[in-house]
This record gives C-alpha cells, sequence and structure tokens, in this order.
C-alpha cells in the first residue's frame, strides 16, 4: 500500500505556526493535489512528508512507515521534487540524470521505460548544463531525476511554477501517466485552475487543511449561484458590487468579474437594476456554472 | 564505496569544469612563490640616510664613507643642522640621520672616547632594528680599525677579551628566500583547504542541491568524505608542484624525506579539512564562509611564524599558537627540508596536529549531522 496517511501534524517556526492539526489522507494510486497561495504550509508539509524536515506533534506513515524512525526506508520508495531547482547547474543534463540513478544504485538504461515519456522533451538537450536550460525544461530534467530510481511515491512541490502554459499542460499530461503506470503522486500548486486535473484535491491556506474532495465534489458543493458580469467600466463595477450588502464573494476572472450573492433566490434582473441606479452602462449579466477556482476563492474569502 | 567514488567522480568533473578552478591550482602557487619569495624579505638595501656634520675632519668623513660604501646605505645628502635634516625624516626622504657632534676627531684622538648620535625613523619597528643592527656593525668596524691605527699596532692589547662570531646553520648565507618558500607552501596548502573545501559544501546548500541529496541514499560520511576528498588530493598535488618550483627557480635545498613531507601534510590537510567543515556548517551562503574562514586565516597566518618567528610574540601569543595549526606545519616543513630532521625529530608536533584533527573532524561531523 503506497499510501500517505498524514494525522494531526503541527509545526511552528518560531513563532509562525506553520502547520495546524494537519489531518490528510492520499490513497494509493492517486494523483493528490494540495492546492495554496504562497506561505500556506504546503513546502512544509511536503518536506514533512519527504522526511526532510520533522513535525513537532501528530503522526505521519508513508506506506505504513514512520516518516522519523523508517526515513531511510522512506527515502528509498519515494522520489521528491523541492519548489527550487536543486540539480546541479554546472553539469549538464546527462550528467546530472547519471549522478542520480548512480547514488540510488541504479542506471538510466535499467529505468528509462519510467523516465522515457519525460526524458523524449529533454533529448535534444543532453548535452547542456542544467543551469543553461528553460524554466520548463528545468523542471522536467528535475523530475527525470526523481523519478530513475523507479520511486513508488512521487512527491512534487510546485512542479509547475514559473513554467509557460504549454510547458504546464505538458507536465501534467506526464503526471497522469505516472498515476496510469501505477504511481502515487502527490503534487502542490499556486495554480487554482490546475486542481480539476488532480483526483482529489484539498486546498491549503494559514497552514491549515479546508476540505478533501473531488474536483467534481468541489463544485457540487458549491451550492450558490455565481454570475459573470461585464461592463464598460470593470473597476467602478467591482467597487460597487463590493459595496452591495448581499455580496458574498466578488473579484475579476480574466476580463469579467464573478459575483457571488447570499440570497438563494437571486435574479439577473435584480443585479442589472443594481448596477443601473449607478449610472453604469453596456450591462451583460450571466448566471454560469461555477468552476473549482470559483469555489476555492470563495472557500478561502470564508475562513 | 561505490557512492563515495560516484560522488568523487562528480565533484571532479564540477571542480575542473569551473573556469576559476586550473588557474586557482596551478597559476597561484607560481605567483604566491614568484611574488611573494622575493618580495617578502627582511633585509633591507638602499637605506637613505642624511649626515648632520658639525666636526667635519678626516674622520668624520671616513666615517661617514663607511656607510656609503656598503650597499645598504645610500647618502641622500649633507644638512648643517639637525633641525633641517628632521625634515628628511618627516618626509621620509631619509630613514636614518647621522649626527656628528664638533670635536669628533678631538675627542676621537686624544680621549679615545667620542659621541656619535643616530637619529631612525622607527614607524616600521622591525626596519628601525635592522637599521639598528647594521649602523652599530659598521660603528664596530670603524672602532677597530680606528684602534689599530692609533694604539701603536700593539696587537697582544687588541687580541685581550672575548671575540664574538658566528656561522649560521642549515642556512649558512641566510637566504631570505630558502626561509620564505616553505612557508609560503604552508600558506597555499592551508587556503585550499580551508576555503575551497568548506565553500565546496556550502555551495550545495545555496544551490538547493543539498535538498536532493538528503532524500537519496547517501549515506552523510559519504558525502562528507566525497566532499572533502577532492581538496586533499588537490592540496597534495598543489604541495609538489610548489616544491618543485622552489627547488627549481630558487634552489631551495630539500634535505629531508622528501615523503615525510607528504605524511605531515596529510595529516595537516585533515585538520584543515576538519575546520572547512565545522566553518560550512555553521554557514548558510559562500559568502559567509568566505569571510569566517579569512578571519580564521589572516589569525592563523600572521601568528603562525611564517613572516615573524614565534618567539618574538609575547607568551600569551605563543601558548595560543598551540591551537594554531599553521605554526605546527611551517614549524615541520622548515625543519625538514632546511635541516632534515625525521619523523622522531618532529613526531610530537604531528602527533599533536594528528590529535588536533581527529577532534576537529569529529566536532564537525557531529554538527553536521545535527544540522541536516
Amino acid at each position: 500500500m503506497y499510501d500517505l496517511k498524514i494525522s494531526d501534524v503541527s509545526k511552528k517556526f518560531g513563532d509562525v505556526n506553520a502547520l495546524r492539526d494537519i489531518n490528510l489522507d492520499v490513497e494509493e494510486n492517486e494523483l493528490f493535489g494540495v492546492i495554496g497561495p504562497d506561505g500556506s504550509g504546503k513546502t512544509t508539509l511536503f518536506r514533512i512528508a519527504a522526511t526532510l524536515l520533522v513535525q513537532d506533534t501528530g503522526k505521519v506513515k508513508l506506506s505504513g512507515l514512520d516518516n522519523i524512525k523508517d526515513y531511510k526506508k522512506i527515502r528509498e520508495i519515494i522520489g521528491y521534487m523541492p519548489g527550487r531547482f536543486s540539480l546541479y547547474p554546472d553539469l549538464t543534463v546527462e550528467e546530472n540524470l547519471k549522478f542520480y540513478a548512480t547514488v540510488f544504485g541504479t542506471t538510466v538504461k535499467e529505468n528509462y521505460d519510467i523516465i522515457k515519456d519525460v526524458y523524449l522533451h529533454l533529448e535534444p538537450f543532453k548535452k547542456r548544463r542544467a543551469g543553461k536550460l528553460s524554466g520548463g525544461m528545468k523542471q522536467k530534467l528535475a523530475l527525470c531525476c526523481a523519478l530513475v530510481h523507479k520511486p513508488k511515491f512521487l512527491i512534487l512541490d510546485e512542479p509547475t511554477t514559473g513554467v509557460d502554459p504549454v510547458s504546464r499542460n505538458e507536465f501534467w499530461e506526464i503526471l497522469r501517466n505516472l498515476k496510469s503506470i501505477g504511481m502515487t503522486v502527490i503534487v502542490s500548486t499556486p495554480y487554482m485552475d490546475e486542481a480539476k486535473l488532480c483526483d482529489r484535491v484539498t486546498l491549503m491556506q494559514n497552514g491549515c487543511i479546508l476540505s478533501v474532495q473531488t474536483p467534481a465534489e468541489i463544485i457540487e458543493g458549491f451550492g450558490k449561484k455565481i454570475f459573470s458580469i461585464r461592463t464598460d467600466a470593470l473597476t467602478d463595477t467591482l467597487k460597487f458590487l463590493n459595496e452591495y450588502k448581499y455580496t458574498e464573494n466578488v473579484f475579476l476572472y480574466g476580463d469579467v468579474i464573478h459575483y457571488i450573492d447570499i440570497r438563494k433566490e437571486i435574479k439577473v434582473d435584480i443585479l442589472t437594476q443594481y448596477l443601473r441606479t449607478n449610472e453604469l452602462k453596456n450591462i451583460t449579466i450571466k448566471e454560469i456554472e461555477p468552476s473549482v477556482e470559483d469555489c476555492f476563492l470563495t472557500l478561502m474569502r470564508e475562513k | 564505496m561505490m557512492t563515495i567514488k560516484y560522488i568523487l567522480q562528480k565533484e571532479f568533473l564540477q571542480i575542473f569544469r569551473s573556469k576559476a578552478m586550473i588557474p586557482i591550482i596551478f597559476l597561484m602557487p607560481l605567483f604566491q612563490l614568484l611574488i611573494l619569495a622575493n618580495a617578502a624579505t627582511y633585509e633591507i638595501k638602499n637605506i637613505s640616510f642624511c649626515v648632520v656634520d658639525y666636526d667635519y675632519s678626516n674622520n668624520s668623513r671616513e666615517f661617514v664613507s663607511k656607510f656609503y660604501a656598503t650597499n645598504y646605505f645610500l647618502l641622500s645628502g649633507y644638512y648643517t643642522s639637525v633641525k633641517e635634516a628632521e625634515e628628511e625624516l618627516k618626509t621620509n626622504k631619509s630613514r636614518l640621520i647621522i649626527h656628528i657632534p664638533k670635536d669628533f676627531e678631538k675627542d676621537l684622538l686624544l680621549n679615545k672616547n667620542t659621541k656619535v648620535q643616530f637619529l631612525i625613523n622607527a614607524e616600521n619597528a622591525n626596519a628601525a632594528g635592522l637599521i639598528m643592527n647594521y649602523s652599530m656593525s659598521i660603528v664596530q668596524a670603524f672602532n677597530k680599525q680606528i684602534i689599530t691605527e692609533t694604539v701603536n699596532y700593539n696587537t697582544s692589547n687588541l687580541q685581550s677579551g672575548i671575540y664574538i662570531t658566528y656561522s649560521n646553520w642549515f642556512n649558512n648565507l641566510l637566504n631570505y628566500k630558502t626561509y620564505m618558500v616553505p612557508g609560503i607552501l604552508v600558506a597555499l596548502v592551508t587556503l585550499i583547504g580551508l576555503f575551497l573545501s568548506g565553500m565546496n559544501i556550502v555551495k550545495e546548500k545555496e544551490t538547493g542541491t543539498i535538498e536532493q541529496i538528503n532524500v537519496s541514499p547517501i549515506k552523510k560520511y559519504q558525502f562528507i568524505i566525497g566532499k572533502l576528498l577532492p581538496f586533499w588530493i588537490i592540496a597534495l598535488i598543489e604541495l609538489a608542484f610548489g616544491i618543485i618550483l622552489g627547488i627549481i627557480i630558487f634552489n631551495v635545498p630539500l634535505i629531508g624525506n622528501p615523503l615525510l613531507i607528504f605524511l605531515v601534510a596529510s595529516v595537516y590537510l585533515l585538520l584543515i579539512l576538519g575546520i572547512g567543515l565545522f566553518i560550512s556548517t555553521i554557514t548558510e551562503t559562500q559568502q559567509q564562509a568566505m569571510f569566517i574562514a579569512w578571519f580564521i586565516m589572516i589569525i592563523f597566518l600572521l601568528l603562525g611564524g611564517i613572516f615573524t618567528p614565534v618567539e618574538n610574540m609575547p607568551d600569551w601569543a605563543q601558548t595560543i599558537d598551540i591551537f594554531n595549526p599553521i605554526a605546527h606545519f611551517s614549524k615541520m616543513i622548515r625543519m625538514i627540508m632546511l635541516k632534515g630532521s625525521g619523523l622522531r625529530d618532529i613526531g610530537e608536533s604531528l602527533m599533536l596536529i594528528g590529535l588536533y584533527a581527529i577532534v576537529m573532524l569529529f566536532l564537525a561531523t557531529i554538527r553536521y549531522r545535527k544540522k541536516t
């Protein structure tokens, strides 16, 4: 069973509560996402799971192994990719990969089938030094190095941060493939739109976990009406809606405004009416299906 | 064992890939030897001096000529008053004023007793001491000459009393380079051991690569050995290179057993690498490591007897020197190279730094383990 059980884990850095009573179960062969803004405690949680940090209280069991007592055994079955690029910038792609393969007592050849997917993207640059790769390539190389010893459990800390949208898509495709060959993958990201690509996601904020659900469950459980609003003066509209006494949450979403009302029986007409009285013109209001992002932004607001 | 081999491979790959490394390894010893061995010398030549001669006699002129006849002194001029001559001292034009009073010759011939005043610029105490010594030996020679000339050649008169003369063992001609070169080799080996090793480990912290290493099955001791061993090897090669340069360029004698030098150096390097490792555990960036290494290095170097003899230092400083690796190493390497000392002669010092190395490596490793 390659699963992860985190129970009542807390961690303090000086006066800062980085993690407060975290409880989390990641099941075997799951692609599990931890979504949260910077400073929410994702990295601390991942470092504890990867045996690089020791929690103050609580227990962490990875595949039934204790993260403090059995850290050596855990290190053999996990592949960890830190948020910060941490390969040797002065070694080439090939040399980095070879080094990590050898220190894990294996060879690139032996586990080539696992890394093949990722390595094909890197192959044209294999003689290039890692420090000279683009952001997306660096992350792919880091993933390769984390995979080269055929881990059962992957812990990826913000692998797509600072990576262009195309590479981000490629990266997620790779993660889905890894899941399909039986790996358990736990990945963190500050991008809420990536939540829908996970099997289950959790939202982290200020060291707390807000909910653990599948993306579909999150949307289903939202239970509020959400409107997309477009006018010719978006900033003013945002201001008026923020002052509106029935507003639950309102935020800019691309070039439109998403608005959530606290009333169950709200109609487009009532909103149009309100905005008209504030002398806004060209108002288009549509009721829409909420996205995971809408749900998370509202959830974070509630807490 | 295999893991260490892979780490070593990686380290050497990185070391030789960095642009600065090859010049550091091969040009640094060359430059240090060429510049320091030639420049750092105790000998002072061409000491400019001026003369205030109130006597203007044959003897006074003869006396002054004894000074500029040597290549140590250079006459810059005559002055009519001490006051004027003092200006020369103030403006650094002269370092020495010879003040010959009136009746110099008269007193000398009639009373067999006369006086001369030396005014020496003592901004640099070492130099002033040397100028003083040089001057005194010239005065003595002059004395002897006067006595032979004036006191009727009665040799029996002269030979009473004890004559002191000397011969310099192990460095007959007091060749300063012979003394300096081994010292510079010490500085060189220390530099590599202390700076490069400590910084190399901190670099892994700084670039974050240590995270990836820590989740791998690499054990701490393997990592430490893999990190320190390359610089142990490089420093020994550097030492060999430096000794060969010293012999070829400066004719420095190598009387003792070269293997003994390397035995001493390898033990010494363990100690220095231990200190480097310790520095790396208390710092987070290469800059911090560099700063602390410099701080330690300066103290070690200046107290280490490379430039100024340890015996000149106050007692408390000599006590501190028991803990100064450079003091032990520079003493041993000079003993072996210049005097041909064997293992028995240096055994005590060698044991001391060996013990010191074990303690230091032990402390550093414990601290390293705790931190990560």
